[in-house]
This record gives structure tokens, sequence and C-alpha cells, in this order.
């Protein structure tokens, strides 16, 4: 009922575009993320749809409602702001409830929302207290209290947990993602962190200069990204990325491309002793506790290989590295896309469409 | 030992500062309080000490009523029209439109000048006849009037002089507040259904609040201290219609030298303002959001 479609959207500012004819669908009740480096477009695209901006070019549709030109009131969304937007004046209860007020919803419901809402987010002591004498992830509550209690179906939040520390941010995200699939709200949600767009979206739609990258389920971009953008951009450490002549080496029957790239994860490189694959040493070792990374030189090619437990080897080292020929990912030397199929069962997608 | 001599230092430090202050503020103050207990020394008459005698000569002098009521009303409409103007013209200047910095500049150059300087302007604009306000309102067929010379208009006219000097003033504090309240505030209560108006009233005014205390207690004390334009346009005249309290004191301080009944209404004037200080911080401060 809430499904927001966005269609060939672009907004220039003076001569140069922030958003460049971009399209998506977020399905109703679906959580989608809107990731990307700084400066790539997701505020401006977030704000173009929540009616912040006006768009230079094409449509917003929300619930099959062309919102386009409409106001954001008219919009029926939420929205939780990267600094949270509190007013500064009012008590946690009066931020809560002021949408409502000014909706004029009757007093009764009003206090009833608020209880229903102060209940899930366990701010039910803190009604009374001033913005300034809350720490920061119980503004974070109250945002999102905010957010919630206007019962709008969509919601839209912009880096909301970047103010956060860590262990909060953690806890948050598992919070937000919770509420939402609660609540059944349409969400879309801006990040540049990679982490929070794979561990809460169900729907990733990556975005570099302002254009699509690559959309569709994390698992998706994980797996058959699109590009070597994509591919660095997700996955810590990120995908390995070799010219093409160096990395044929790493697993049996690669047609030794002369141009491009091959790229494979960190965790589906083998490491054993020389004579297997490439020969490379071991240049730095990471132990992580459940596993351990491994800085590799292959002939002056980096690659870093992920491995379980302690490392058995040493700095220094002389190793032999390989993987499956389905585990490599082969990307075009101009336009950085993927240029085949092969075992891993990735189409070679076309540019801005799920694979 | 070492706090000590710090102590002493920082005494030290403090007191050309002191020194200043106690001779010419404090002192000078307690002199007068003093004062107004004598009579004015005169030739070979010395003063003589008579109690609460000039206070009780204070409730009988019509003009001292006069100069009073004048205040009052003075203070009535410049305090409120100076501040709603101050905070109208923020409002205008802190939109965004074209050559707002120009607008900016326009209204804060009353504040630069000298009051003495626009009072002269202003004599201009209401000379009776060719002054600038004359020839406006012939324009509407209006007959020519004396603004400052006329009991009806020339009170009303100084307060016009006041409010368009302190307005700009006002105008940068409330201004400088404004920029201070966060962009997202408005576009959250936007999201919200927030209309203009809803969005100042229950948002940006009482942000502003601060402000418009510190603006507030400026203007009370303006409308008491600031009368250098009477003096210029009006003299107090015609027949006392803009005697205001701090003009008098000058008259009869300076023009009368009747020292000790000019310290018996410095001491009301100060009493006044001190109340209406007291008031005013009372009052508002429980109802103010500071951050
Ligand atoms: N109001 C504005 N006026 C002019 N240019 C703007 C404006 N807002 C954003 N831009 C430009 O548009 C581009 C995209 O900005 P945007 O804020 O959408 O990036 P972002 O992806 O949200 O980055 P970040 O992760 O740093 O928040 C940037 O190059 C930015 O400089
Ligand atoms: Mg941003």
């Amino acid at each position: 009922m809430a499904e927001i479609v966005v269609d060939n959207l672009t907004k220039v500012w003076s001569g140069s575009p922030a958003v460049d004819g971009i399209s998506f669908t977020c399905a109703s009740g679906e959580f989608t993320v809107l990731l990307g480096p700084s400066g790539c477009g997701k505020s401006t695209t977030l704000r173009l749809i929540a009616g912040l901006e006006q768009p230079s070019a094409g449509a917003i549709a929300i619930g099959g409602r062309d919102v386009t030109r409409r106001s954001p009131a008219e919009r029926g969304i939420a929205m939780v702001f990267q600094s949270y937007a509190l007013f500064p004046h009012l008590s946690v209860a009066e931020n809560i409830l002021f949408g409502l007020k000014v909706r004029r919803v009757p007093r009764a419901e009003r206090d009833e929302r608020l209880k229903r809402a102060a209940q899930t987010l366990g701010l039910t002591q803190l009604l009374d207290r001033k913005p300034a004498a809350l720490s920061g992830g119980q503004r974070q509550r109250v945002a999102l209290g905010r957010a919630i209690v206007a019962d709008a179906a969509v919601c839209l939040m912009d880096e909301p947990l970047s103010n956060l520390d860590a262990q909060l941010r953690q806890e948050m995200r598992a919070e937000i993602r919770g509420l939402q699939r609660r609540l059944g709200m349409t969400m879309i949600y801006v990040t540049h962190d990679q982490v929070e767009a794979m561990t809460m979206s169900d729907r990733v739609v990556l975005m570099r200069d302002g254009r699509i990258e690559q959309q569709g389920t994390p698992a998706e971009l994980y797996d058959c990204p699109a590009s070597g953008f994509a591919a660095r951009f997700l996955g810590t450490p990120p995908m390995n990325l070799l010219p093409a002549a160096a990395g044929a080496g790493l697993a049996p029957d690669v047609p030794a491309a002369a141009e491009g790239s091959i790229g494979v994860r960190p965790e589906r490189l083998r490491v054993d002793a020389p004579g297997h694959g490439l020969t490379a040493t071991v240049e730095a070792i990471e132990y992580l506790g459940a596993d351990t990374l491994l800085t590799l030189d292959a002939a002056g090619a980096k690659l870093i290989a992920r491995t379980d437990g302690h490392a058995r080897h040493r700095i220094g080292e002389a190793v032999g590295v390989s993987c499956a020929a389905g585990d490599l990912h082969f990307f075009d030397a101009g336009s950085g896309r993927r240029v085949e199929a092969n075992g891993n069962g990735c189409n070679a997608p076309e540019r801005g469409e799920g694979a | 030992m070492s706090r000590l001599r710090a102590s002493i230092h920082a005494s030290l430090l403090l007191l050309p500062a002191v020194v200043l202050l106690a001779a010419f503020t404090h002192v000078p103050a307690v002199r007068t309080f003093i004062g107004a207990l004598y009579t004015t020394p005169r030739g070979n008459r010395p003063e003589v000490f008579i109690g609460l005698g000039n206070y009780r000569h204070l409730l009988d002098d019509p003009v001292f009523w006069q100069a009073m009521a004048n205040n009052v009303w003075y203070a009535a409409l410049t305090i409120p029209l100076s501040v709603i103007l101050a905070l109208v013209m923020a409002l205008a200047v802190d939109a965004r439109l074209p050559g707002r910095a120009a607008l900016r500049m326009a209204y804060f150059t009353p504040t630069v000048l000298p009051m003495i300087a626009v009072a002269n302007i202003w004599l201009f604009f209401y000379t009776p006849g060719y002054g600038l306000l004359d020839q406006v309102l012939g324009l509407f067929g209006v007959a020519q009037t004396n603004w400052l010379g006329s009991r009806d208009t020339a009170l009303n006219a100084v307060i016009a002089v006041a409010v368009w000097k302190e307005a700009g003033f006002f105008m940068i504090f409330y201004l400088a507040a404004l920029q201070t309240i966060p962009h997202d505030l408005r576009e959250a209560a936007a999201i919200e259904g927030a209309s203009r108006f809803t969005f100042f009233r229950r948002v940006t005014l009482p942000l502003l609040m601060p402000t418009t205390l510190f603006v507030l207690v400026n203007a009370v004390i303006g409308a008491f201290r600031l009368v250098d334009h009477i003096v210029v346009m009006t003299r107090g005249g015609p027949d006392n219609a803009t005697a205001l309290l701090l003009y008098y004191i000058y008259e009869i301080g300076f023009r009368f030298w009747d020292s000790a009944y000019a310290a018996t209404l410095t001491t009301v004037l100060l009493a006044i303002l001190a109340v209406l200080a007291a008031v005013q911080f009372l009052f508002l401060e429980r109802r103010i959001h500071y951050r």
C-alpha cells in the first residue's frame, strides 16, 4: 500500500547533477538502504522523496499516488534526521506529540499513542526531560518515537546512527529493524556504512556519483557485484581485485584474459604450501579471534586472505594461494563492469538493474 | 604563600577599574541618594537636612506628574513597537531573498547614526508645510500639521523617532538568534504538517525568548534613558507635552540648578528602573528556555 516508486529522478545543483536519473522501487513494507560513498547523492535522493527538495526532473510516487509536486506533509511520511532535529525547548513528550498536535489529533488518542510509543522505545521515564538532558542514544529514540507515533506508512532515515558509539549503533540497528518489521513500515534508510546495509536491509541501492551502481538484495550485491566499485564497497575486508594477467593463476582452467581485472573474496582464497595456484609471500598477519587476515604479495599484486582461527603462517613465508574457478569475478578494464558469467551463478547484469 | 601573592596581584590588577567605577559611578550614586535629603545650597545659604521634604515637594509637582505620565506613554509605545518591528525586520532579512545583505544594512543604519543626527533628520521630516511628512500627506489632501508644535502630536512624533532608531539595533540581536536555530527543525516541522505560522508560534518564538528578554530589558532602559532627540527637537515642549523624566531631571539640574531636587528625581527614576528590571527577570525568566 505504501510502495515507493522513484522514476528517473534528477536533481541538479547549479549545473552539476547530484542525483542523475535514478529509478528504483521500494515495495510496501520493505527495508531499502541507499548506500554509497560520501557525496554520491544519498541524502539528496532522500530529501527529494521527502519533498524537502524539488527535483529537476523525474517523478516520485508513494502508495500509487504521484507526489512529485506535493508538500512534505501531504506525502504521508515520517523522517528521522541525522541530527535528530528535536525541538530543544520542548520536553520528550511534547517533541513526540508535536506532529499529532499540529494535525489536531484528539487528546485521548494522542495520549494513547504517546504511551504506546514510549513503551516501545523505553522512554516512559524520560517523558518530562528536555532533549539537552538526554544521552545521544536517548535522543535517537525520541526521534524514532516522533517517527512512529505519526503512524506513517513510510519512514525515511538519513544516517540516523552516525552520532552513536559502536556498541549502541549495533543495538539500535537491531531495534530499528525490529520496529520496522513490527509496524510494517516501508523504510528508506541512508547510510554509507556497508555493514548497516548488509545487516538491516531487504534491498540495497548502491549509488555512485548520483547514479545507481547496482541494486538488489544484500546477498546479490555481495555474491554478484556488478562492478569493481560494488565489489570493493561491500564486504570487510573488500574483494581482492587483481590485474587479469596476474590473477589468472589463482584457479585452474581460467581463460587468461589480457585486460580487465579479476576479483575474489578474501574468504574464498585457500592458502597452502607453495605450488598451489599463485606463489606469494606473507606480508602481514592480523589475528581477529575467529579468523585471521593474511596480507599476501603475489609478484607485486596485493591480496588479502581470510583463514580460520590462528594463522599457521609466519611473516615472510612463501605460500601458494588459489581458489575455485567459480569464485572468480571478471570486470571490464574500461567501465569496470562485470563482463561475463562463469560458474558462480551470476549473470552479467545491466547497469542499474538487479542481478 | 603563592595563593596570597596571586590574590594580591589580582586585586592590584582590578584596582584601576574599581577606582574608576567607584569615583564615577558608585560614589556619585550614593551622593545622589544623600543629596536628595538636603536642600540645594545657594549663595550664602548652606544646605539643610530636610529628610523626605524633597519627596513631598515632588508629590505636589504637577510637571513631575506630567513627565511621569509622558514617560509611561512613551515607554508603553516605544517598547512593544520597537521590539515587534525588530522581530518582523529580522524575520524578513533572515529569509532567502535577493539583496538581503543590502536590506540588513538598510535596517541597521539608523542604529549607527548618532541620536542627534537622527533627530535633525526627523526635524526635517516633521517641518510643517514643506517637511517630507507634510509633502507626502499633502498629496492625499491632508492639511499641513505642526507635528512637533502641537500638544496632540508632539509626544507621538518623538516616539516614532525612538522606534525608528531602536528597532534596527534590536533586529541585529533577533537576526543573530534566528540564525542559530537549526534549519532541520523547520524541515522536521514541515514533514509533520506544521504551517509557517505554527512553526513560528511553537518553535521560533519560544527559542527567541532569551533574546526577547535581553531586548526588552534594553528597550525599557532605553525608554527612560534616551532623551537626546527631545533636546534637539522639542526641549520638552510644547507646554511640557514631551517632557520625559530624564529630560525633566536635566532641566531641573542644569537649567534651574536645583541639584537637590534633581537628585530626588534621579533616585525615583533609578527606583523605577530597578523595579522594572526585577519584574522582567522574575516573570520572564521562568518561561524561558536557555540552551
Ligand atoms: N544545497 C546544496 N547546494 C548545492 N550543492 C549541494 C547541496 N546539497 C548537496 N549538494 C551537493 O550534492 C552532492 C550530493 O550531496 P548529498 O548530500 O546527497 O551526498 P550524500 O551521499 O548524502 O553524502 P554524505 O554521505 O556525505 O552525507 C554533493 O556533491 C553536494 O556537494
Ligand atoms: Mg548525507
